[in-house]
């Protein structure tokens, strides 16, 4: 695939008949093609290799990953590994498997990605559209908060959580994280760029407020949402730190925070089980990894170019 | 529909009385303004850039506030009303079509933001797309369309809203020549043949020309002149709207007035009565006649342009460069001659104010 598009790419600007003048040029860039993949190759194998090593231990079962290693191949407990990871109830209270976690892990990357987005929208359109009084010093005070990430303020951020009995609820988990200076940031420039014009004729045409919003913005930041959306919907599912402090129930627990569960809890004085680890690593990736691919597209044209 | 004099009776569609822009900043941008605009007359505002013809448009569709005076359309003050509320419509520069929606919501949307019924926004959306030869393309979005057609996009927008007046800010100049001319025409006829009243805003003296019932010369905020463009062209009341309008632009040069002819360098020209002593005076090129040496005021040849209906022959006379333009096939009489025109052509303005003698 990547070798078509280069071969393409090298051959456009050439004129398509000139004969002799052909050859040569065919053999240097078949050199450096033989170059370029190499450099992508590797980038291929560190990229992959630990992922495939990962989900290829996870077919073994532990004994057999505790004597050797990670190991390549096809252990043949596939089924059986992914069976007791997805559907088989554990921990100290057993009310929650695998299925369970997955669900609370989207719970959490959906309600933070959508949080994001309506929230920055929200405050970047004022930001940019509504000229009151201290609306740069508005904008500047929420830019100043991406110095403050949530590990430095974790502490009175639980304390507030906490006072608020939020503690093991999906809206604790979620609500307090939904505040994005980057989304802010990313839409008010993006703002910043649509004509006036645009705003002036939806004007004439009677739209308030709310209308330009949802008829004109909105519309017009499709690709712009798309590619927040998705980063932060990978960043919401890889949060780690914050599910561990807000959730003590185990009918709470995001995959992330359940894969490092199985060694913790999931073993007596036993062996720990590496390939349920495993799995459970390979299933969280997988949800991220899929709208990534699906949405890429969407996501490129998103963080490139603006159709206005 | 000859041009107005403002005494054809009833409410003008639009009337501005003392009206004044100052910005936040302090910079006033329109110093206080009187015009009006009857039904269905097309006023042209004219002028170089930054003297406020865009802003006092925008002061009418209700985009910029009014700082004082009042601006009345169809008798009702509407300074503190919203530009949806003011029963206007207006063409933008860039057109500020919505790139995501489809030819038809963009003429649709204003309709449905008010409320209007489906099936008369359906008739009206395909009424406007029907006169202006854009039906093929309702279901396309505006980034598929070519210059000449989001201009058509733009001006169906407004003619679905059926105002009282149409406001058009530079709607051209994003064209190239030849479209530029097609279109011009297109909305003179578009614009008769609704009998809408219109404003339209360009830098541009041929389209205010060729476009008005009416124009209006703005200079540096302030009204320098109105009226019909024939007018305009032959009682310039300064020297400014003098160069403005025409082309090639009016030659102005020192003289001196001695009742009844100018002198410069020792040679006369006939100029009309008015005035004695020192003056600017004006004359176009198209009206000067080149005589030979001693018929008038001296003139010396320095390289002449071919343009092929006309031909323009550059000089000086006294220390002002001086055009005049000849017939195709005509030749100056000398490397040295003289210009001379009849007194009527001959415009004299005040050397200091410049304004109209």
């Amino acid at each position: 695939m990547p070798d078509a598009s280069f071969d393409a790419a090298a051959d456009a600007p050439s004129p398509a008949a000139k004969g002799a003048a052909r050859r040569a040029p065919a053999l240097r860039l078949r050199w450096s093609s033989v170059f370029n993949h190499g450099v992508l190759i590797f980038g291929v194998f560190l990229m992959m290799g630990p992922v495939v090593i990962a989900f290829t231990s996870s077919t073994f079962d532990p004994i057999a990953i505790h004597r050797d290693g990670l190991k390549l191949g096809w252990g043949g407990e596939f089924l059986s590994t992914y069976d007791t990871v997805l559907f088989e109830k554990s921990g100290f209270t057993k009310e929650v498997n695998g299925l369970l976690m997955l669900f609370n892990s989207m719970v959490m990357g959906l309600g933070f990605a959508i949080g994001k987005v309506v929230v920055s929208i929200l405050a970047a359109y004022a930001i940019v559209y509504f000229r009151f009084r201290g609306a740069t010093v508005c904008f500047w005070v929420i830019f100043s908060t991406l110095l403050l990430p949530l590990e430095v303020r974790i502490l009175p951020s639980y304390e507030v959580v906490q006072s608020l009995g939020l503690l093991n609820t999906y809206t604790g988990l979620i609500v307090p994280l939904i505040a994005s200076a980057t989304g802010t940031f990313f839409f008010r420039q993006f703002f910043k760029s649509v004509p006036e014009e645009l705003l002036e004729a939806a004007r004439i045409d009677g739209a308030n407020w709310w209308r330009f919003l949802v008829d004109i913005l909105v519309p017009l930041s499709r690709t712009m949402i798309a590619a927040i959306f998705i980063i932060m919907f990978v960043v919401g599912w890889n949060q780690y730190l914050w599910p561990t402090l807000m959730t003590t129930e185990e009918g709470y627990f995001t995959i992330v925070r359940g894969i490092k569960q199985i060694m913790q809890v999931w073993i007596g004085a036993n062996i720990p089980a590496y390939n349920e680890a495993l799995a459970l690593a390979v299933l969280a990736m997988l949800p991220p990894v899929l709208i990534v691919v699906i949405f890429q597209r969407m996501f490129i044209k998103g963080l490139v170019e603006t159709e206005k | 529909m000859t041009p107005a004099d403002g005494s054809r009776g009833g409410v003008p569609t639009l009337e501005i009385t003392g009206a004044v822009k100052r910005y936040a900043n302090g910079h006033l941008a329109v110093k206080g303004v009187d015009l009006h605009a009857d039904e269905g007359e097309f006023v042209v505002f004219v002028g170089p850039s930054g003297c406020g013809k865009s802003t006092l448009l925008r002061m009418i569709a209700g985009l910029e506030s009014v700082t004082e005076g009042e601006v009345r359309l169809k008798g009702r003050v509407v300074n503190d009303v919203e530009p949806a509320d003011r029963d206007i419509a207006m063409v933008f520069q860039n057109y500020a079509l919505y790139p995501h929606m489809s030819v038809y919501d963009n003429l649709a949307y204003g309709l449905r933001n008010r409320k209007i019924p489906k099936p008369e926004i359906d008739r009206r959306v395909r009424e406007a797309a029907e006169m202006l030869q854009i039906g093929e393309y309702l279901a396309r979005k505006p980034g598929a369309l070519s210059g000449g057609q989001r201009q058509r996009v733009a001006m169906g927008r407004c003619i679905v809203r059926d105002p009282a007046i149409f406001l058009f800010d530079e709607p051209l100049s994003n064209l190239d020549a030849k479209l530029r001319t097609q279109m011009r025409l297109e909305i003179r006829r578009l614009q008769r043949r609704l009998g809408v009243a219109a404003v339209y805003v360009t830098h541009d003296q041929v389209e205010a020309m060729t476009l008005a019932d009416r124009i209006v010369v703005l200079n540096g905020g302030r009204v320098e002149q109105i009226g019909a463009p024939v007018e305009v062209y032959n009682a310039p009341a300064s020297t400014f709207v003098a160069s403005f309008i025409g082309a090639p632009a009016m030659n102005l040069f020192p003289a001196e007035a001695e009742g009844g002819a100018i002198r410069v360098d020792g040679g006369s020209a006939p100029a009309p009565a008015r005035a004695r002593g020192a003056v600017t005076a004006g004359l176009r090129p198209e009206k000067a006649r080149l005589v030979p040496a001693g018929g008038g005021l001296p003139f010396t040849v320095e390289t002449v342009e071919e343009l092929g209906a006309t031909r323009l022959v550059h000089g000086h006379v006294g220390a002002a460069s001086f055009v005049v333009s000849l017939e195709a096939g005509v030749s100056p009489p000398g490397e040295t001659c003289a210009v001379t025109a009849d007194p009527a052509d001959v415009h004299l303005f005040d050397r200091g104010s410049g304004a109209r003698l």
